[in-house]
């Protein structure tokens, strides 16, 4: 395709993303590398409803000037990466040397905001994804089998969990297992154990949001899946037979070949929203025993106190946790655009 | 596909089951949840005894009879939800028709052209997608108010396309990959421009794809909340952010059933959409496997 | 859901019939009105007001959602302001301070607002910043025939409440009587800033930001929380203030700090049965031996008017708030919330806060960096009840989260 006509092509959509996300996405850069202005502060009294008392306030004469010198704030380079809420190279140093075993150790650097949260995330991104993919593909096949007339019913019914919106599901999923509800009272029939409850302890909570996650990802792996199972060639599936290949030989040498651009579709998506998971854990109240970067900046955000400058540093340590997460899967993309385009 | 006819009768049987089994799981939230949305919250959410949603006693004692319609009652007609449906129906449509259109013309381009930058776009599309929502929304606030356009339908529509934008094109980059080069360049010796041989080549085959990726741009639109509760006023309010302001705040009391009933019926209109979508999928599929 | 229906439908029936009746009587020539705040039956009812001043040369509009919080400073800073009248609270004011978003009110107040009292007037140096309308506190619920079946009084103390929660258990009456608002984040944060106080305690070293928590206060409070858990339903970490009112009206727990706001549901007894209802007492927020206070923070809510609008606008905005809290108005929600202005009837729901005021409980801090504070709070104390620190460490903890947050936002160096 000539140069002219690609540009043309690709124009709309360029231009959507440079102005809503690019753009956002340089000015986030640009903010993560500077704090605020000192505060000059005050002591006053200040009187309400309920009383008078001293108080420190904001001197905003004295701040005004600085503020509109430099509106972005002081430039501090990396340190907010490398501050106690990101990085915390300096803490982790001081809490190995304290530390007597790696048991220590880990139970103290699960106190840092970022490492733990990154702990969360990686394990959730690494144990749902594969499972997605699985139960995906394993959905798209029976449901392929289906006689014609029972599709349209089961797509729908798949789907379920993917349309109803998370803020609900997860609510309701929440109730559902809570030791009081439908499911937290048949697991501790099935456990015999009266006391067992999903949300007292941290590992239950972390199986809890992991079951949720695949549960609520795997029908986008299966309609993607199903969407290609429709456009299987006939032709090496009929060769295969005449071979003598049985059903798996074919699911194994046909269709998952056909399928292989779709499932690496698939896993790109799924490692980076598994990587920014959020919702259950603010839908089932997870974050005494899990949180997640996006969980971090939303906490950053949120509130009587925004801090813009952590939220702008954890979201570029996300981006760039995803592009090392999504690195093999490129380089295989790139291996693969190098031999089929030139 | 020709290979049913040969199927083990026990194959069949284990991935009958395995999708049955699905099924139930995929389902029973749901169900749960319609039935309850004809109960009382006391039932539905029943501390002393989860049959109590099953037997409906406090709507027994409430209201008389072992189902009511009070939740729907209050969510449509006291909260006014059908505002809140019709914004959504506006948000969705002009979401899934722009980014579709946007996608299909660049998603092409990507997959027709060799060039190195192609691969770069999309890898800069897909470190584009990354980028927590959020963090984008909160940035959009200041010069949104600034420009007053903060409130308003079409700014939430043309920045949930944006962010859609790096799924759609990497979606539908890929299904035109598998739409053989010869079709449309064998038009294009026919001595078509580019352009014609994508409206009139390309078009015709590409809906099942298209059908796909515009099932995930609708459910993007309709599920999003952290977009729409953020850059839409009170009178343009879609419906997640409304349900959300049914379930109250820490310091006051929400109503719970209002939440869980609008939820049910905000649902049922799309199993219509999905039935005509299994379809459109299923008759794409001469098309799609048109051989090069 | 009834009784909060009837009294919604009562509010916006009360606003038809008196805008029909008493159409632009708020003395504005013209000027446009915008208000955003949360999103709550009570504050539905003022701004129900506020809309009866709208004429042919007054516009009000209104956007009352739960994220209020999240948009006010953007749009405030905007000029001229996509709002002029942003209601907050002890908490969220703040942000608008610091950031000089809102402006004085003496001059309109001197003007209009002879009908205030002076304890709706929320002063910074004096000037008035805020116009407070109605109060909100955590306090002590408890249930009178649990109590008098396990045998013991009416809790003052928090050992009071302590102990009558180990009769209660010791008896085989509950296994876990107490509930508080102790889900991790926010929530749990809110309960330590109120036993904290409650022990008499201050978050930061006088006249700066550096934080002061590390100290036997800090330590009392944190076993005070683990002792008051200890009694609860072990999934407290997870609870929040849906949560535990839901036990309360299942009858499954009989010692309750919670929400002021929330005592009208319960006494609704919308969900749950007359038993637990008629024998529900809302209580002060009980004080720590040795201290005078109740454990608690009192919370207001109050309008502001933004500093870049116009003065017409603001003057306008101020005139039909005004008309949102009239003596008539308040009077006639008095169920709704407990107001602070002329007109309130206080009704049995408003018995705790008004008894934990009474007794002298301390204001949520206004301080620039408390925000930060609760926030540190809230994402750090879940490893000391889950057992998984030392006290001494969670409080150090605590104060290096809000030191880096601190740092970087300016107030410390």
């Amino acid at each position: 395709m000539k140069h002219r006509t690609f540009f043309w092509f690709i124009l709309p959509s360029a231009l959507a993303m440079i102005l809503f996300i690019a753009l956002p996405v340089v000015s986030v850069f640009i903010q993560s590398l500077h704090v605020e202005h000192e505060q000059v502060l005050r002591t006053v009294e200040n009187c309400g409803p309920f009383g008078c008392a001293e108080e420190t306030i904001v001197d905003r004469e004295a701040t005004r000037e600085l503020r509109e010198a430099r509106p972005l704030g002081r430039f501090a380079g990396f340190s907010n990466y490398l501050d106690r809420n990101h990085l915390a190279i300096t803490e982790i140093r001081g809490m190995w040397e304290r530390s007597d075993s790696i048991a220590d150790f880990t139970r103290r650097a699960m106190t840092l905001p970022f490492w733990r949260a990154l702990a969360f995330t990686l394990t959730f991104t690494f144990v749902v994804t594969p499972f997605v993919l699985v139960l995906g593909l394993a959905i798209a096949l029976g449901v392929n089998s289906l006689p014609r007339i029972f599709r349209g019913p089961t797509i729908f019914v798949s789907l379920l969990p993917m349309i109803v919106t998370p803020l609900i599901g997860s609510l309701v999923l929440y109730w559902m297992v809570d030791s009081r509800g439908v499911l937290g009272a048949f697991l501790q029939t099935v456990t015999n154990d009266p006391t067992l409850s999903l949300r007292a302890s941290p590992t239950l909570t972390w199986i809890m949001l992991i079951v949720y996650g695949v549960w609520s990802s795997a029908p986008f792996a299966f309609i993607v899946f199903y969407a290609g199972l429709q456009t299987v060639p006939e032709e090496p599936l009929e060769a295969a037979m005449i071979d003598g290949a049985n059903r798996w030989q074919r699911i194994r040498y046909v269709v998952i070949p056909h399928l292989m651009p779709l499932a690496i579709f698939i896993t790109l998506m799924q490692l980076m929203d598994n990587f920014r998971v959020f919702e259950p854990i603010v839908g089932f109240q997870a974050q005494a025993s899990a949180t997640s970067l996006s969980y971090n900046i939303f906490n950053y955000l949120r509130g009587d106190a925004a801090q813009f400058g952590a939220a702008a540093t954890t979201s570029m340590l996300t981006i760039l946790g995803v592009v090392v997460l999504l690195a093999p899967v490129l380089i295989r993309t790139w291996r693969d655009f190098n031999r089929k385009g030139h | 596909m020709a290979a049913t006819q040969r199927r083990s009768p026990l194959l069949v049987t284990v991935s009958t089951a395995l999708v049955l089994l699905w099924v139930v799981i995929a389902s029973f939230p749901f169900l749960w949840t319609l039935w309850g949305s004809f109960k009382v919250q006391a039932d539905f959410f029943s501390l002393s005894d989860w049959r109590n949603a099953l037997r409906g006693t406090f709507t027994m004692a409430q209201t008389g009879s072992a189902f009511t319609g009070q939740g729907y009652h209050g969510a449509w007609v006291q909260e006014e939800f059908w505002r809140a449906a019709m914004n959504t129906l506006i948000v969705v449509v002009c979401v899934v028709v722009i980014s579709l259109t946007f996608g299909t013309l660049g998603g092409y381009a990507l997959a027709r052209s060799g060039f190195r930058y192609t691969f770069w776009l999309l890898m800069i599309a897909l470190v584009f997608r990354a980028m927590p929502h959020i963090t984008l929304v909160s940035g959009y606030l200041l010069p949104f108010f600034q420009w007053n356009v903060w409130g308003h339908l079409p700014t939430a529509i043309i920045v949930l396309v944006a962010i859609n934008q790096p799924f759609t094109l990497w979606m539908l980059h890929s299904f035109f990959l598998n739409i053989p080069k010869d079709l449309d360049e064998s038009a294009m010796v026919d001595g078509c421009t580019r352009f014609q041989a994508f409206r009139h080549v390309i078009v015709p085959v590409m809906w099942p794809g298209v059908i796909t990726t515009g099932l995930f741009s609708f459910l993007l639109a309709y599920n999003d909340f952290a977009v729409t509760a953020m850059l839409l006023s009170q009178q343009n309010q879609t419906m997640v952010p409304k349900i959300a302001s049914f379930l109250g705040s820490t310091q006051v009391e929400g109503n719970v059933m209002f939440a869980v009933a609008a939820v049910v019926s905000a649902t049922a209109p799309l199993f219509v959409l999905i039935l005509f979508f299994q379809r459109q999928i299923v008759s794409g599929l001469t098309a799609g496997a048109v051989k090069g | 859901m009834n009784m909060r229906l009837k009294l919604m439908a009562c509010a916006s029936v009360l606003a038809m019939g008196m805008s029909s009746a008493a159409l632009a009587d708020c003395g504005i020539s013209s000027g446009d009105v915008s208000i955003l705040g949360n999103d709550f039956p009570a504050l539905q009812a003022v701004v129900a007001g506020a809309q009866e001043c709208a004429t042919g040369s007054v516009t009000v509009t209104t956007n009352l959602t739960r994220d209020h919080r999240d948009l006010q400073v953007a749009a405030l800073t905007a000029n001229p302001s996509q709002y002029s009248v942003a209601v907050v609270a002890n908490g969220s004011i703040v942000p608008l301070m610091n950031a000089g978003l809102i402006r004085p009110l003496d001059d309109l107040i001197e003007k209009h607002g002879s009908d205030l009292l002076p304890t709706q007037m929320v002063r910074v140096e004096g000037q008035v910043m805020a116009v407070a309308f109605m109060a909100n506190a955590q306090h002590l619920f408890y249930r009178s025939d649990v109590l008098e079946q396990a045998g013991v009084g009416a809790p003052q103390t928090l050992s009071d409440v302590l102990s009558a929660a180990e009769a209660i258990r010791s008896q085989g009456i509950m296994d876990h009587p107490v509930a508080i608002v102790s889900g991790a984040g926010w929530n749990l944060a809110q309960e330590f800033v109120n036993l904290y106080l409650g022990h008499g305690g201050s978050f930061f070293e006088p006249g700066s930001a550096a934080p002061a928590i590390n100290n036997e206060a800090g330590i009392a409070t944190l076993e005070a929380l683990k002792a008051l858990t200890g009694f609860s339903n072990p999934d407290y970490l997870t609870f929040d203030s849906n949560a535990i009112q839901a036990l309360w009206e299942a009858g499954e727990v009989a010692l309750m700090l919670h929400w002021g706001s929330r005592g009208a549901g319960i006494l609704s007894g919308e969900n749950s049965t007359p038993e637990i209802v008629a024998s529900t007492v809302l209580a002060a927020a009980p004080t720590v031996e040795g201290q005078s206070r109740p454990a608690t923070t009192l919370w207001w809510d109050g309008f502001t008017i933004a500093a870049n609008t116009s003065d017409e606008n603001a003057e306008a905005s101020f005139l039909a708030m005004l008309n949102g809290i009239t003596p008539e108005r308040i009077a006639a929600n008095s169920e709704l919330a407990v107001w602070l202005g002329e007109g309130y009837e206080p009704t049995p729901a408003s018995a705790g806060v008004i008894a934990s005021a009474q007794g002298g409980a301390a204001p949520y801090p206004m301080t620039p960096y408390m925000g930060l504070m609760h926030t540190a709070l809230g994402d750090n104390l879940a490893p000391f009840l889950q057992g998984s620190a030392s006290a001494e460490e969670t409080l150090a903890t605590i104060e290096a989260a809000y030191a880096t947050a601190a740092r970087s936002q300016g107030f410390l160096n």
